[in-house]
């Protein structure tokens, strides 16, 4: 089987090393080889709204440097799969529009055939590792844990680019997987919204309020964390959450917890392995429900 | 009142300008039913933003208006309105394809311009500096690049090659 390189983009390496942390201790003891490959760089997102075509050669490039060693990607930001699997998919089916490409990436001496495939690691998790499997490491049942999983938009959209391995307006992947750990996944009405990190650095106001839309739902449905797979949208429930309390004058004190960090507890593994340190709101009141004292 | 909206072939222009560009190729198919707007998430907070009346504006070839706005820098690329409009309008690829227009004409909100020189500088958004990969290494993460001349060279031969 080809290994998957694990790409992390922009936000992670510096602002969710905890996320990255988590991840490489679960994909290791669920058998999963993760490749590392120092150059990758931005997905091209942000360059997207620029210039397309710019940004479609800086997902080529990252995709060729994976073809080069032989690798899939393995993608934790959301953003990231998104702009790397419909990319893929452009260039694995499209042959003028891969040669155009490689005219582009020439100067960077590289050239790409079309064959890496793009998933990102929940997905992974879902697909091939299988709720079976991930059942089976569960050692320490998060029982009494309340957790609303947070999909974020690009782990489910455009759905013409996911081969069907989730529904976008009725998601259930990552619901199963913290499921399978034994807390409560819990279900609420805006489950798909968007987190509003687009719009950060574009209109900071308006960013936080489609953010605290969310924080608000769940407040009053007293859940014990948000479950998720995306920094950014760490960015605006965590990161972000002090700044909208005193913005908007609320409170929520609601900790926000990457899907690998869940199920790595569930695992076995200690929370301090797993990063929850470096987690802003502290979990510890959380996990102390389900029996494990950080 | 408002003056009334005149489509002449200059009008007709722009229409056909986005949808030469590329993501702007549905454009046509709107029947203004209004999902879209009903859907987005945005909209749920600012009713000065409405992604119907931005599609009406761009077939009305109400080209300055819609490029100088700042309305199509505000949309949160989340897909929604994309995934339940009927006519199958792909309308965060005709939002994209109107801010690459927008870019052409060296319309540029600041904060994308600042972006785009550091992914050009460093290949990432944010700087990796030698204290991230100090950490990284503390942490037990393998160290990651600092610049990245290759990506460089890729952008300076595009389009984007002027800003930097």
């Amino acid at each position: 089987m080809k290994p998957y390189a694990l790409f992390l983009g922009c936000t992670i390496p510096v602002r969710a090393q905890n996320y990255e942390i988590s991840t490489r201790k679960v994909a290791s003891a669920l058998g999963l080889e993760l490749i590392h490959i120092p150059n990758f760089t931005c997905c091209g997102y942000p360059i997207s709204s620029l210039n397309e075509m710019t940004a479609e050669a800086m997902a080529a490039r990252n995709l060729a440097l994976a073809e080069k060693e032989g690798a899939d990607i393995c993608a934790i930001c959301t953003a990231c799969t998104g702009v790397l699997t419909e990319v893929g998919k452009k260039l694995a089916e499209d042959e003028k529009a891969r040669a155009e490409i490689n005219k582009r990436l020439k100067p960077a001496g590289l050239e790409y055939k079309g064959t890496v495939k793009v998933k990102h690691f929940a997905r992974i998790l879902h697909e091939e590792v299988g709720l079976k499997k991930i059942a089976n490491a569960v050692t320490r049942q998060l029982k009494g844990l309340r957790i609303a999983p947070h999909y974020g938009c690009h782990y489910l959209k455009p759905h013409e680019i996911y081969e069907g391995f989730d529904s976008p307006e009725d998601p259930r992947t990552i619901d199963d997987i913290i499921a399978a750990t034994g807390a409560e996944s819990v279900s609420y009405m805006n489950k798909t919204r968007c987190c509003g990190g687009a719009l950060l650095a574009v209109d900071e106001n308006l960013a936080l309020k489609i953010t605290k839309e969310k924080l608000d739902q769940l407040k009053a449905l007293n859940v014990d964390a948000i479950g998720l797979v995306c920094p950014f949208c760490s960015v605006m429930y965590e990161s972000n959450q002090k700044k909208i309390e005193t913005t908007f004058e609320t409170s929520y004190n609601l900790p926000v917890l990457y899907l690998p960090q869940i199920l790595g507890l569930a695992m076995g593994m200690d929370a301090k392995d797993l990063g929850f340190n470096m987690n802003r709101v502290k979990a510890n009141a959380a996990l102390q429900k389900a029996g494990i004292n950080v | 009142m408002a003056e009334p909206i005149k489509i002449d072939k200059e009008a007709l222009s722009f229409r056909d300008e986005v949808l030469n560009t590329p993501g702007g190729e549905h454009l046509l198919r709107c029947f203004a039913c209004g999902t879209c707007t009903a859907s987005c998430p945005v909209r749920e907070v600012d009713e000065n933003y409405n992604p119907r009346r931005i599609i009406r504006m761009t077939l009305l070839g109400m080209r300055d208006e819609v490029l100088r706005s700042d309305f199509i820098w505000h949309c949160s690329t989340c897909y929604t309105c994309s995934e339940r409009c009927p006519q199958g309008v792909h309308l965060t690829s005709i939002m994209r394809a109107l801010k690459n227009i927008a870019v052409r004409e060296g319309i540029i909100p600041e904060a994308y311009r600042m972006q785009a020189k550091s992914i050009r500088a460093m290949g990432k958004i944010y700087e990796i500096e030698d204290f991230d990969n100090k950490k990284r290494a503390r942490l037990g993460l393998p160290e990651l690049e600092k610049k990245c001349p290759d990506l460089e060279a890729i952008i300076a031969q595009g389009e984007l090659k002027d800003l930097k």
